[in-house]
C-alpha cells in the first residue's frame, strides 16, 4: 500500500513538473493539474494509511481528520485556481493568436509555429528557438 | 480575546460581496464603499496598533484545533502599512479613472485587502495559505484589469509560476503536519525543539520548501523571474498595490525564521539564513543590473523593486534584533517608495511635466538611498545592523550607486530628450501622498526606530507570542 501511494505521487509530480516546462499553456495546466492531484495525495496520507477506520473518536481505531479537512480545502482552491488559469489562457490565446507562456518577442513566428503544432502536439524544440 | 482582530477581514469580505451583489453597475457607489472601507481599515489598524500581543479564536476553539489569528507588533505595522498604502492608491486610481477600464475593479481591490490582512494576522500555518490563495486569486483580476495583450499574457505566467509555489506550499504543509501533528504556528515553535532525531531531515526539507515558497512571493534570485514581467504589464495602481505584495513573502520569511524555525532549533540551525544570505546577494545584484539595462521605466522600477527586496532578505538573514528592526523600517520605506515610482510611471505614460519630473527624482532618490529622504536612514540602520559584514556593505552600496545612474540616465531620457503629448495632466495627490509618507518615515525615524526595535526583540522572543494562542487550553 505504501509503495503503491508512494509511487503514484512520485509518478504523478514527475509528469506534472515535465508537463510545467513545456513552452505552451494547455500542457502547462495539464501539469500543474497533475501537481495538484499529486499534492492532495500528499496531504491525505500525511495523517498516516489506516484502513476502514472512521474519522471520530469512538471505540477502537479511529484516523486523522484533520488532512481529510485540509486535503478538502485544497482540492477546492486548486479547482478554483485551475478554472481561472483555463480562462486567463484562453484569453490570451484568443487575443494574442497563438498560445506560447514565454512572453515571446516574435508574434508573427510564434502564430506560424503554433498554426503548424495545432492538431498534432509533436515536439516543437526547433521552434522554440528564434 | 477581542472581536476586533478579525474586522480587518470580515470588513473587506462583507463590502467586496456586498459591491458584486448590489453595486455592481454603480461606479460611483462602488468608490464610496471602497473609500469608506478603506478608510475603516485604517482606523482598525491604527486602533490595533496600540494593543498588546492578543489571539482571537474562531469558534471558541482553543488552539492548536482551531483556527487562531494573532496580533503583535509585526502583524500591527503590517496592517497599518498595507492599510496607508491601500487608501493613497485607491486615491489614485479613482482620481485617474483606472477603475473605470473593467469591471469590479473595487470587488477585487478589497478582496485583496481582506487576503492581505489575512496573511498578516493569522496564526496557523494551513491558513496562512488559504489567505495567500484569496490574495493571489485576488490579484489576478487586478492584474488583468483593463485588459489588453500583453497583460493577458503576462497574466497568466504570473498564475502559473504562483499556482505551482502554492503546490510547494502544500508539500511542506504536509510533511510538517506528517512530522508534528499540528500546524498551528505557536504550537510549531513548542514541538519542533522536541521532535525525534530521525525526524530532523524531514524538517529541513520542509523549512526549505517553506522558504521556496515565501522567496517566490518575495521574488528572491533565482525564483523572481514573474516580477518583472508582471509589475511592468500590469495596470500602474495595481503594480503599486503590488509593492505590498512581494513584503507579504519577506513578512512570512521573518515570522517563520523567528518563530518556527529560529537560528537555536537543533533540526534546522543556520540553515535557512545560510541559503537566504547568498541569494540575497545574488537578488541585489539583479536589481541593480536591471534597473541599468532596462529602457522602459515600469520595468526599471520592477527591477529596483527586486533590489530592494534583496537588500531587505539580506537584512532578515542576520536574524539578529538589531537587522530585523532595521529590516522593518527598510520594509515600510521600500514599500512607499516603490508606490510612488509606479504610481510616477502610471502618470508618465500620458503627460511629462515639470512637477511630475520633481517627484520623479524625489522619488528615484528615496528608492536609491540617497539623502534626505528616508531610503538614506533606511539603509543606514540596515549597514549598522550588517556592520561586520564586507560584502553586505559592498553589495549594498554598489548597488546603491548603479539604481542611481539607472534612474538617472532613465530620467534624462523621459523627461528631457522625449517629446511629452500634451494630454490633461493627471492627478499627482497621492504620489505626493506616498512621498509625504517618506518624508514623515524620515522624520520620525527616531520615535518609529525605537517602536521598531521593541517589535523586532519580541519577534526574537516569541514567549508572549506563544503564551497568546493559551495553548495549555482555555483560559
Amino acid at each position: 500500500m505504501e509503495i503503491l501511494i508512494a509511487s503514484a505521487i512520485g509518478t504523478l509530480t514527475t509528469c506534472g513538473i515535465y508537463l510545467m516546462l513545456r513552452a505552451r499553456t494547455f500542457p502547462v495546466i495539464l501539469g500543474l493539474s497533475l501537481l495538484s492531484y499529486a499534492v492532495n495525495l500528499f496531504l491525505f496520507i500525511s495523517g498516516r494509511i489506516k484502513l476502514n477506520a472512521p474519522p471520530i473518536i469512538g471505540s477502537g481505531a479511529y484516523t486523522d481528520p484533520l488532512p481529510q479537512a485540509l486535503v478538502l480545502t485544497a482540492i477546492v482552491i486548486s479547482f478554483g485556481m485551475t478554472a481561472v488559469l483555463v480562462i486567463m489562457a484562453l484569453g490570451a490565446y484568443l487575443t494574442a493568436g497563438h498560445d506560447r507562456i514565454d512572453l515571446y518577442a516574435d508574434k508573427e513566428k510564434a502564430i506560424k509555429a503554433s498554426a503548424r503544432i495545432r492538431g498534432h502536439e509533436s515536439d516543437s524544440r526547433a521552434e522554440d528557438q528564434p | 480575546m477581542s472581536p476586533l482582530l478579525i474586522l480587518p477581514i470580515i470588513l473587506p469580505a462583507v463590502l467586496a460581496g456586498g459591491i458584486i451583489l448590489f453595486a455592481s453597475n454603480a461606479l460611483n457607489l462602488q468608490r464610496a464603499i471602497s473609500v469608506l472601507g478603506t478608510l475603516a481599515l485604517l482606523g482598525l489598524a491604527i486602533s490595533l496598533s496600540q494593543a498588546p500581543t492578543q489571539a482571537y479564536f474562531l469558534g471558541n476553539w482553543p488552539a492548536p484545533f482551531g483556527i487562531a489569528l494573532v496580533l503583535d507588533g509585526l502583524s500591527a505595522l503590517m496592517l497599518l502599512l498595507t492599510a496607508s498604502l491601500a487608501l493613497i492608491i485607491l486615491i489614485h486610481t479613482i482620481r485617474t479613472g483606472w477603475d473605470a477600464c473593467g469591471r469590479h475593479f473595487h470587488a477585487l481591490y478589497l478582496f485583496q485587502l481582506m487576503g492581505l490582512n489575512g496573511a498578516f494576522l493569522t496564526g496557523d500555518a494551513f491558513n496562512l495559505f488559504v489567505f495567500f490563495e484569496v490574495l493571489l486569486i485576488a490579484s489576478y483580476g487586478l492584474m488583468v484589469h483593463g485588459s489588453g495583450e500583453a497583460r493577458i499574457r503576462a497574466g497568466v505566467q504570473y498564475v502559473a509560476f504562483n499556482l505551482l509555489g502554492s503546490t510547494l506550499f502544500l508539500f511542506a504543509l504536509a510533511v510538517i503536519y506528517s512530522t508534528t501533528g499540528t500546524l498551528n504556528m505557536a504550537d510549531l515553535a513548542q514541538k519542533l525543539p522536541q521532535i525525534a532525531a530521525n525526524d530532523t531531515g524531514l524538517i529541513r526539507v520542509a523549512a526549505v520548501l517553506l522558504m521556496l515558497v515565501f522567496a517566490v512571493k518575495a521574488a528572491l534570485v533565482p525564483l523572481q523571474f514573474w516580477l518583472p514581467g508582471t509589475y511592468a504589464n500590469a495596470p500602474g495602481p495595481v503594480a503599486a498595490l503590488f509593492a505590498v505584495m512581494t513584503k507579504v513573502g519577506a513578512y512570512a520569511l521573518i515570522r517563520f525564521g523567528t518563530l518556527v524555525f529560529p537560528t537555536d532549533l537543533p533540526a534546522t540551525t543556520t540553515l535557512l539564513a545560510g541559503l537566504l544570505y547568498p541569494a540575497a546577494l545574488a537578488t541585489i545584484a539583479i536589481g541593480a543590473l536591471g534597473t541599468l539595462a532596462t529602457r522602459t521605466l515600469p520595468r526599471q522600477i520592477a527591477f529596483a523593486a527586486i533590489g530592494s527586496m534583496g537588500t531587505l532578505l539580506l537584512t532578515v538573514s542576520a536574524f539578529t534584533p538589531q537587522a530585523t528592526a532595521a529590516a522593518l523600517y527598510y520594509t515600510v520605506h521600500s514599500t512607499f517608495a516603490a508606490a510612488a515610482l509606479f504610481l510616477i510611471a502610471d502618470v508618465c505614460r500620458t503627460r511629462r511635466d515639470g512637477l511630475t519630473a520633481a517627484l520623479y527624482m524625489a522619488a528615484a532618490i528615496a528608492m536609491a538611498g540617497m539623502p534626505p529622504l528616508s531610503g538614506f536612514v533606511g539603509k543606514l540602520l540596515v549597514l549598522d545592523a550588517l556592520r561586520d559584514d564586507a560584502i553586505a556593505w559592498t553589495a549594498i552600496l554598489l548597488a546603491s550607486l548603479l539604481t542611481m545612474i539607472g534612474f538617472a540616465r532613465q530620467g534624462s531620457d523621459l523627461f528631457w530628450k522625449s517629446p511629452s503629448a500634451e494630454a490633461p495632466a493627471q492627478s499627482k495627490a497621492a504620489i505626493l501622498l506616498c512621498l509625504t509618507a517618506l518624508a514623515a518615515l524620515t522624520i520620525a525615524a527616531g520615535p518609529i526606530t525605537d517602536q521598531l526595535t521593541l517589535t523586532a526583540e519580541a519577534l526574537h522572543q516569541p514567549a508572549a507570542y506563544i503564551a497568546a494562542n493559551h495553548l495549555g487550553g482555555p483560559k
